[in-house]
């Protein structure tokens, strides 16, 4: 691998980056592919499914082997309320590789005792997400039921084009929510991009399965081509 | 997961701007039960020392020596490592499964 290939490789995974080397095993010539170039790409096809699968892998290309490793960034999740249903999301969610942060300005809640071992915020959404960066390779979850904390939340995840958006509430509470949304300034492309109700329909009951549900919710968000995202939704 | 790729390919370009011969070794492909995955990675310096896993310990030790010849000769190389023969508890993996790993000089 050239120098100048490895320290851009280095400064695209810094910044959080997807990026792809394509490497012929053969003769060692080598190309790295940015996110944003892959669309241009004679490989695109391969190259796309192989990021959106997050998996290196082998594919043949004009009589040549090719190696594509994918870099892909650790999917962030963020959670505002520190809510029942997040004690059961947020250790589910860490189990499938997620680094995780709960958000909640009400300290009753988000104490460590309810969330042992989750890096917990307690500070209004103004304050606790600026610095925890969350940019596209970050789901983000709003449960508080409180307007005040989700609402500026869900702005903000708005904002940073997360790649799954979900809110926690009826179809009724999800159109009010919506009408509060536009008069903040939001677009309807934007509040069209939150899933709610939140998590995919499998009749969830406890706190725990609709943990589950959120999360194959999340996961069908990350891993599906866009097609098969629609059907699943 | 102790040492994350950043971190890996982070000492390699640090290694490198301290003048050091390294080599990035990294999994291409797997058959059955291999420990790690394609794209699992392992860089090496002219000194030996390593850092990340191929194989989650069974050829590191092969590994490393071969890399060794790859930054002296600045040749890449395709390396199989497998269970099928009577090396299977020398250099081998001990799981069954078979890796490739391609090993190749940085700068």
């Amino acid at each position: 691998m050239k120098l100048e290939t490895l320290k851009q490789l280095n400064a695209e995974r810094a910044a959080r980056r997807p990026v792809i080397v394509v490497t012929d095993t053969a003769n060692g010539e080598q190309r790295l592919v940015k996110a944003n170039d892959i669309a241009a790409d004679p490989l695109r096809a391969e190259l796309s499914k192989q990021l959106r699968m997050g998996k290196s892998g082998n594919v043949e290309a004009a009589g040549r082997k090719l190696f594509l490793n994918v870099y892909a960034p650790t999917a962030k999740l963020v959670i505002i309320g520190a809510v029942h249903i997040s004690q059961a999301l947020a250790p589910l969610a860490r189990s499938l590789d997620y680094d995780v942060t709960v958000v909640d300005p009400r300290t009753a809640f988000a104490s460590p005792e309810r969330f042992p071992d989750v890096p917990l915020v307690a500070e209004w959404p103004d304050v606790a997400l600026p610095p925890l960066n969350v940019d596209h390779y970050t789901a983000f979850v709003a449960v508080t039921h409180d307007p005040k904390i989700d609402d500026p939340a869900l702005l903000h995840a708005f904002d940073r084009d997360c790649f799954y958006i979900g809110a926690l509430g009826s179809r009724k509470t999800h159109a009010k929510r919506g009408e509060r949304l536009r008069a903040l300034g939001a677009k309807d492309s934007d509040i069209a991009r939150i899933h709610a109700p939140i998590g995919l329909d499998i009749g969830a009951v406890s706190p725990s399965e609709i943990a589950v549900s959120i999360m194959a919710e999340i996961t069908a968000q990350l891993r599906l081509p866009p097609k098969e995202k629609e059907e699943a939704a | 997961m102790l040492n994350r790729d950043e971190d890996i390919l982070q000492a390699a370009e640090t290694w490198q701007s301290q003048g050091h011969g390294v080599a990035l070794a990294t999994v291409v492909e797997t058959w059955g039960s291999a420990p790690r995955p394609a794209g699992s990675s392992l860089v090496i310096n002219d000194d030996g020392t390593f850092l990340g896993s191929v194989s989650g310990g069974c050829v590191e030790g092969a590994v490393v020596t071969e890399a060794l010849d790859v930054i002296s000769s600045g040749q890449s190389k395709m390396l199989e490592f497998g269970v099928a023969d009577e090396t299977a508890w020398n250099v081998g993996l001990s799981c069954g499964g078979t890796i490739r790993v391609f090993v190749e000089k940085v700068g």
